[in-house]
């Protein structure tokens, strides 16, 4: 009697995991969102395209000695990001400059990387894959490591109808599993669409009026991010990283950085390019104190000869308990992004 | 017996050498009226030399000499060639279709030394290419980044691809060498292994303009002789591409004061200079 219970229990737990891999509905914007700017009809999300990019992105062969995956810097529940880590650990336990940047809503990111230089997410992953300090492995053979394996022609044949490892399926792969990694279940997001009457708490809304007044310029709603390159005020780092200026080489382009969205701050300390504030409480008083003229800095940041944004400890407080709403357990827990 | 022969022989001979002076008169060939779709054969050959003498890689024994009086060899020599376009002495222009117009050609493998492309039967008085790649082309999607553009080909950048991932596009010219006047310092070669590299990208930027070092070249083929492009035959333009021309250019320079070219605006200097690096030779019709 026992046992039979045990089995109706486990077919039960069964059943909703087989259902929601039957239904897969590939690529779907949120009802908050604007319109995804990555070119879905080039690269339409197939459910079998879909579960190779996320093989693709869960495989050490991307790496030179077969150790290190996408996965290792970008972890699903540090929302995509390599959690305690200032700068990114790769291979051989070299690190490199910057903090790993969150895998979250690149269907609508027009630029990647903390100092630009890449314009397309099916180029993207060439940088890690050939960068020293991360995989320190060149496509080719990354290439030539996936065409040995049975598992991967198998997938590829599944996803592009022919078992053919070429440069743009590998990529197109590895993109239809990014942009499926989409962050839009936040309470925030709850509030603005409405949903199962879920509201503000009083200190969230003066927190969230704070942010529309204070952060919202550049961190712009409802992907907390213009996408632009700023120079925020950071005082120069000792390696000189000038950021944006390292792709374009303008004058004007010098200490610029991405914008990064304010989703997921819980999971995805520390903060800035360089990693360098190990909390929330560290970037706020950043812009209350510490912005410091650098060239370039925001106009925005140097108002009526004052640097920086005047924030007391009562808004630090309202605008903390705003920016939690912007974190979304149900993304960091998504099984369909997880490694299987 | 013998003297009969002889005779033979020497009207045999007079008929022959009649016949090869016949072959030989440019009156029995007049130019085809130009069509579009009447297409024919055509190759530029990009034979690369160094100075006043041929290419080598490694040559330690015998190094070349810039300007400057820096001895150096050559270690590795690539670059792309694209959007290749004729001109016949009537005007009219003939742009090879963009997918079939992109080359690499690389210094140590003498097979990658021709441009082979298919253009109007016509009498050709003007060649025009693009030493890099286009804009359009650096920007395009991935599928359209194939052969010699996939970014896959030839390995890594620190190898013999021409890929740049971290800041997105191609490498135009690749040309790598050794010099003992290069330091062993961090502005030159701290592995001590004395190498030079000289990697010019750069098209102009996706978004916003900047440094754009894609170069077309043209030339005039009057001098040196037209290209008679026919059906039957292989049309030849041989360009001598002289990579001294890199030091030795316009914007002359030293080695040791600039061994590593690679990414800044110094790459405008070098890029120039490439414009003097390609000299018509002759045409093999």
């Amino acid at each position: 009697m026992c046992l039979f219970g045990l089995f109706i229990l486990a077919c039960k737990k069964d059943n909703p995991i087989k259902e929601e891999i039957e239904k897969f509905l590939g690529f779907q914007k949120p009802a908050n969102f604007p319109e995804p700017i990555y070119n879905l009809a080039n690269n339409p999300v197939t459910k079998e395209g879909f579960e190779l990019g996320r093989a693709l992105f869960y495989e050490p062969r991307l790496s030179r000695n077969n150790t290190i995956t996408c996965g290792s810097c970008h972890i699903q529940s540090s929302a995509f990001t390599q959690h305690g880590h200032d700068v990114s650990h790769g291979i051989d336990d070299r690190l490199g400059t910057r903090n790993s940047p969150p895998i979250m809503n690149l269907a609508w990111s027009k630029a990647f990387m903390w100092g630009g230089g890449v314009f397309d997410l099916d180029l993207q992953p060439i940088t890690p894959i050939t960068t020293h300090e991360e995989m320190d492995e060149n496509l080719e053979n990354v290439l030539n490591k996936i065409r040995a394996l049975p598992k991967y022609t198998a997938m590829f044949k599944g996803a592009f109808g022919t078992e053919e490892v070429t440069t743009a399926r590998f990529m197109k792969a590895l993109s239809q599993f990014m942009v499926m990694c989409v962050s839009s279940n936040s309470k925030y997001d709850k509030v603005m669409r409405k949903e199962s009457g879920t509201t503000f708490t009083a200190d969230e809304q003066a927190g969230y009026v704070l942010f529309k007044d204070k952060c919202a310029s550049c961190h712009s709603e409802p992907l907390f991010t213009d996408g632009s390159f700023r120079n925020n005020g950071l005082g120069i780092s000792t390696i000189n990283d000038k950021g944006l200026y390292g792709a374009t080489l303008i004058e004007t382009d010098k200490y610029k950085f991405k914008v990064p969205s304010l989703r997921n701050l819980q999971y995805t300390a520390p903060y800035m390019h360089d990693g360098r504030f190990l909390s929330l409480a560290g970037v706020l008083e950043h812009y209350n104190s510490e912005v410091q003229a650098t060239p370039n800095l925001d106009p925005v940041l140097n108002q009526n000869g004052k640097l920086g944004i005047g924030l007391n400890d009562d808004q630090k407080a309202k605008l903390t308990a705003f920016l939690n709403t912007l974190n979304d357990t149900e993304f960091i827990n998504n099984k369909l992004l997880s490694e299987q | 017996m013998m003297n009969i022969n002889g005779k033979r022989l020497k009207s045999a001979l007079l008929f022959s050498f009649m016949l090869v002076i016949a072959a030989c008169s440019k009156k029995e060939d007049p130019t085809p009226d130009f069509q579009e779709e009447n297409l024919a054969p055509l190759s530029v050959e990009f034979d690369n030399i160094v100075g006043e003498r041929t290419l080598t890689f490694d040559n330690t024994g015998s190094p070349y000499r810039n300007a400057a009086g820096e001895a150096f060899t050559v270690s590795r020599l690539q670059y792309f060639i694209s959007n290749i376009k004729v001109t016949t002495a009537a005007g009219n222009t003939f742009t090879v279709k963009q997918d079939s117009s992109y080359f690499l050609i690389k210094g140590d493998d003498k097979a990658t030394r021709f441009a082979k492309v298919k253009v109007p039967e016509g009498d050709y008085t003007n060649l025009t290419f693009t030493l890099g790649v286009d804009s359009l082309r650096s920007t395009m999607p991935i599928d359209k980044r194939t052969g010699v553009l996939d970014p896959a080909a030839g390995g890594g950048h620190d190898g013999g691809g021409m890929y740049w991932g971290w800041n997105s596009g191609y490498i135009f010219f690749k040309f790598e060498g050794n010099s003992n006047v290069v330091s062993d310092d961090a502005n030159g070669d701290p592995t001590g292994k004395k190498q030079m590299k000289y990697h010019i990208g750069f098209f102009g930027g996706y978004s916003a303009p900047t440094l754009n070092n894609i170069k077309v070249i043209n030339v005039d083929l009057r001098t040196a002789g037209i290209a008679k492009v026919r059906k039957d035959r292989q049309s030849n333009i041989h360009l001598f591409v002289d990579v001294m021309k890199v030091f030795n250019g316009k914007n002359s320079f030293k080695i040791a004061e600039h061994p590593n070219v690679m990414f800044d605006d110094f790459t405008a200097k070098i890029a120039a200079n490439f414009l003097e690096m390609f000299r018509h030779d002759h045409t093999e019709n």
